[in-house]
């Protein structure tokens, strides 16, 4: 890329320490997407308003669309591709999402992960109001939001089951 | 009914796994080596005259690499297609001489980045000479308006007026007739991914690979034929996962950019939309109709005949969007039993986005115009409006039924469905609940609407509405091949847009082959590999894909049972298959089993019966059912096979002050024949009733009188959230389709074709106590406020 300034950031992606070299007017999602090759985390309105591109950055969901890479220097990510387990299995929220088809395209689906994930890392027993005031800042415009909702109800039930 | 061993069982989806774990692969995530990068110069002005382009300062920035304006991509390539018959038209993806709309692309630069790319876009200097222009489709009509394409004589892309049956005779006879105009105001499906497209020319082959978000019929030869390339030159890859379609993503325009500039640089070039390209320059707005409708009836309510003139506005280029009012055609009286229309379809070319295909392909703004109708007349007889819908049915036992405009309905149960609605709903507490809101001062209304999906069709509309195009078929493809292991893989020829194509073609194979669909794989092919294929639209994947995978699935079972035949020395008569083995109907003992079928398939060339192949493959090739018909003269057409119907219920209130509409529930009644996979089906209706509820009360391509639109961003198009759609219940009914292979229908398009109507139908049954009335779509806030303001 032909920039002429760069500046290095030390942001710990998914567990894993990455340095790199970029310019400062780099989104934090073209960073995880062009730099890092997460391409989980999508671009959909990039003003901030859909939630595709939504990221858990130092344990808040954000819009990794309205933050510069660098003002996550020093911090924590954590995106779609860090929510599965080590072994790769998936993690209950991925699978009630299987298990009920929360998703068609798939686009908006890691953002509405991310919400659900979040909520649930606060909220171990959510009631159906606070799991659309989680997902209310996520867009879908496939499913009308019923199979989402019931997935992430879906998983809290299921984390209680096994804690 | 028949028993099925897969087919509409509740089973997980083949895709879903990937989409959870960041794995899916978009456009966005195609990446090839020293690949630049577009971003788009696009008008200030609706409609200018180019003077010319200075791009030396952009061109002189580090990182950048081309700029190509309109004049040398119009030399350079042949015109897009148009759907209509317009001889002097022509359509390029970038402007030339002059532009049509605010927005439209004037310029594209090339660069090593995006940023780069956008920060050139600004250095490009345009001079514009402003032209009048017309934003109102009535006025565009008019005569001195100024004109959007002067080749064409006019703005007026097509005009046909259709009569069916005697409707004179029926208005003169009727008791009663009622006029109204309806309007359906510009929105689209605004996928959450906007559209992108990666070339790649490769000289030494002289191919031309193309990954694009793209749901397209005839994408290769439309690109092939802009490029001046023989379309073997040119290879779709269908492995792209499409972030969202219903429709719209069709970005010839896009597609034949970038191509040209691979092709001329020699390096791959990427265009992925930003948000403000997609939404004023990206040319995928939806419908943009006025209706003005007739209706004729008699004292009992029963309705005998309808005048309907839809007058749409196409924006600055035909696309398809005039098509878009030959679809309803084939479901012009709804679930109806009207003897007699009369049909006027009007296209008018205005300085606007251009329009593209939208989820029902102008079906669900002309069943809003018809719904609209029906309630006005029970209004009129102070009728109850279910009752006057269940007298206009047709009745299930009546079909095939056809209707004025030469369409068969395939079946349909429309009392049952309703019916069973109304049980869901609990229609007396649910009168009881709006009467409640009521007496607490709130305005509160419950809608119904009861529409129809036609589904499956073989774009019939193109030879009615362009005799120069006598397409009636829309046949697609399906390839089963099962290797010397026994695993079997389904090949498709085209990208999906969440509609679940893998999940519906393993399901069908594993039916009919009797093996576990979770261990088929589906692959897609590219477009020189592939079998015909004609792309997901207009509903019509679980017919005829699903007919596909079916018809291949079936020659693969009788090759295993004649292979079977030949070894045991037996008539095929006398076999049965099950589960992959082949077993003799007397002696079930005496078989030959899955794996040893598979063995001689392969291997054993010496036990094969002697005019079989060797290995194991079917390719099936599927004609839509009542496709192969040309319209009559007088426009009697079968386009689409099948009819899906769906009942709404909602009930809505208005809050007086404000006029903001809540909806408290939200009852469905759908009927799509068989379900191949209810999690699908489910999924995409209530997915669709969401995008009704949002082209019913938020969104709209607002245009102001300047020529701007002033809604490109999500700021001011609105998106319903998870906050706005309500729980939806849903209830299913099944009236297979005597037409397809399991009776299934389409549901692509359900809830969105009747969703728009229901909520207007409830928001004017809240609005009755006034002696209001809206019938302009959306009805936003600040609209019904209005009329609020004015009734009290």
């Amino acid at each position: 890329m032909s920039e002429q300034y760069l500046k290095k950031i030390n942001v710990t992606v998914n567990g894993v320490s990455q340095v790199a070299q970029i310019p400062p007017r780099m989104t934090l999602l073209d960073f995880l997407r062009d730099e890092l090759d997460l391409t989980g985390s999508h671009a959909g309105c990039e003003h901030g308003v859909c939630g595709a591109c939504s990221v858990i950055h130092d344990g808040a969901p954000v819009r990794s669309c309205l933050m510069y890479a660098v003002q996550a220097d020093g911090c924590e990510v954590t995106t779609v591709e860090g929510l599965s387990h080590a072994d790769g299995t998936l993690s209950i929220l991925q699978d009630c999402f299987c298990e009920t088809h929360a998703m068609q395209c798939g686009y908006c689906t890691p953002g509405m992960l991310i919400a659900g994930h979040s909520l649930l890392q606060e909220n171990s027993s959510p009631s159906e109001m606070q799991i659309v005031e989680a997902i209310g800042g996520n867009i879908c415009r496939c499913t009308g939001y019923r199979q989402i909702i019931e997935a992430i109800a879906l998983a809290a039930s299921r984390l209680k089951e096994a804690s | 009914m028949t028993e099925y061993r897969y087919v509409g069982k509740p089973r997980r989806t083949k895709e879903d796994r990937r989409f959870v774990t960041g794995q899916g692969s978009f456009v966005g995530d195609i990446k090839c080596r020293a690949m630049k990068h577009v971003a788009l110069v696009m008008s200030p002005f609706p409609s200018a005259e180019i003077k010319s382009i200075d791009a030396s300062e952009a061109l002189a920035l580090d990182g950048v690499h081309y700029i190509l304006t309109g004049t040398e991509l119009e030399n350079a390539t042949n015109s897009l297609m148009s759907g209509l018959d317009l001889p002097n038209y022509q359509r390029y993806p970038l402007a030339s001489k002059v532009t049509r709309y605010a927005g439209e692309w004037v310029a594209a630069v090339v660069a090593d980045s995006r940023y780069i790319a956008e920060d050139a876009a600004e250095l490009v200097y345009v001079d514009y000479e402003a032209l009048d222009f017309v934003v109102d489709p009535e006025e565009a009509i008019k005569p001195g308006a100024p004109i959007v394409h002067p080749e064409i004589g006019g703005n007026i892309f097509f005009q046909r007026k259709f009569e069916w049956g005697a409707v004179d005779d029926d208005f003169s006879s009727a008791d009663h007739a009622i006029s109204y105009r309806a309007r359906w105001s510009r929105n689209s499906t605004v996928p959450i991914e906007t559209f992108g497209v990666v070339a790649q020319w490769n000289s030494s082959e002289e191919l031309l690979d193309v990954w694009a978000s793209i749901q397209m019929p005839k994408y290769q030869e439309q690109i092939g034929n802009a490029l001046k390339l023989s379309s073997n030159n040119v290879r779709v890859h269908y492995d792209v996962d499409v972030g969202g379609s219903y429709g719209v993503k069709r970005g010839i325009k896009h597609s034949v950019l970038v191509g040209y500039l691979s092709m001329k640089l020699g390096y791959p070039v990427r265009l992925i939309e930003d948000r403000l390209e997609n939404m004023i320059g990206g040319d995928a707005h939806g419908p943009d109709r006025i209706f003005d409708v007739d209706m004729a009836f008699d004292g009992e309510g029963i309705v005998k005949s309808m005048r309907m003139r839809a007058l749409d506005d196409a924006g600055a280029s035909p696309g398809r969007a005039p098509l878009q009012l030959g679809k309803p055609v084939t479901a012009i009286v709804g679930p109806y039993r009207i003897r007699s229309v009369e049909y006027e379809a009007i296209s008018v070319s205005t300085h606007k986005t251009t329009q593209e295909a939208v989820r029902g392909f102008g079906q669900s703004p002309t069943n809003f115009a018809i719904e609209a109708g029906i309630d006005k007349v029970a209004r009129f007889l102070n009728l109850d409006r279910f009752e006057i819908r269940r007298r206009n049915f047709i009745e299930k036992d009546e079909f095939p039924y056809e209707i004025p405009s030469g369409t068969s309905y395939d079946s349909g149960d429309y009392h049952t469905v309703l019916s069973k609605t109304e049980k869901l709903a609990n229609i007396s507490s649910l009168l009881a609940k709006r009467d409640r809101i009521r007496a607490e001062g709130k305005f509160a209304g419950i809608g119904i609407a009861t529409c129809l999906e036609p589904s499956g069709g073989n774009a019939g509309f193109e030879p009615l509405f362009n005799e120069k195009n006598p397409t009636t078929t829309w046949m697609e493809s399906c390839q089963v091949k099962i290797d010397l292991n026994g695993s079997i893989t389904g090949i498709i020829a085209t990208t999906s847009a969440g509609q679940g194509h893998e999940s519906l073609v393993s399901t069908v194979i594993g039916e009919v082959l009797q093996r576990n669909p979770a261990s088929i794989r589906i692959t897609r092919t590219d477009s020189l590999a592939s079998l015909p294929s004609n792309s997901p639209v207009g509903s019509r994947m679980a017919i005829m894909l699903g007919g596909a995978a079916q018809g291949a699935s079936e020659k693969i079972r009788k090759q295993l049972i004649r292979i079977a035949a030949h070894n045991l020395q037996m008539p095929v008569d006398q076999l049965e298959y099950g589960n992959g083995d082949v077993v003799t109907i007397k002696e079930p003992k005496n078989k030959i089993e899955w794996c040893e079928l598979i063995e001689i398939a392969h291997r054993r060339y010496h036990d094969l019966p002697d005019d079989m192949e060797p290995g194991l493959q079917a390719r099936h090739v599927w004609e839509v059912p009542t496709g192969g018909s040309m319209p009559t003269p007088d426009g009697k057409v079968q386009m689409y096979p099948c009819y899906s119907f769906e009942a709404h219920i909602p009930l809505v209130s208005i809050d007086p002050l404000t006029g903001q509409v809540t909806i408290h529930d939200y009852y469905i009644g759908h009927d799509c024949g068989t379900q191949i996979n209810p999690h699908i089906v489910h999924g995409m209706t209530y997915g669709g009733i969401a995008h009704g509820i949002g082209a019913a009360l938020y969104e709209k391509f607002e245009y102001n009188d300047d020529g701007q639109l002033l809604a490109g961003t999500f700021m001011d198009y609105l998106l319903p959230s998870a906050h706005e759609i309500p729980k939806v219940k849903m209830v299913d009914h099944c009236t297979p389709s005597p037409l397809t292979p399991m009776g299934q229908k389409g549901s692509g398009e359900g809830g969105y074709l009747g969703a728009p109507a229901a909520i207007a139908s409830a928001v004017n049954d809240a609005l009755e106590p006034l002696g209001s009335e809206i019938l302009t779509l959306p009805m936003r806030v600040q609209d019904i406020e209005e009329v609020l303001c004015d009734a009290i």
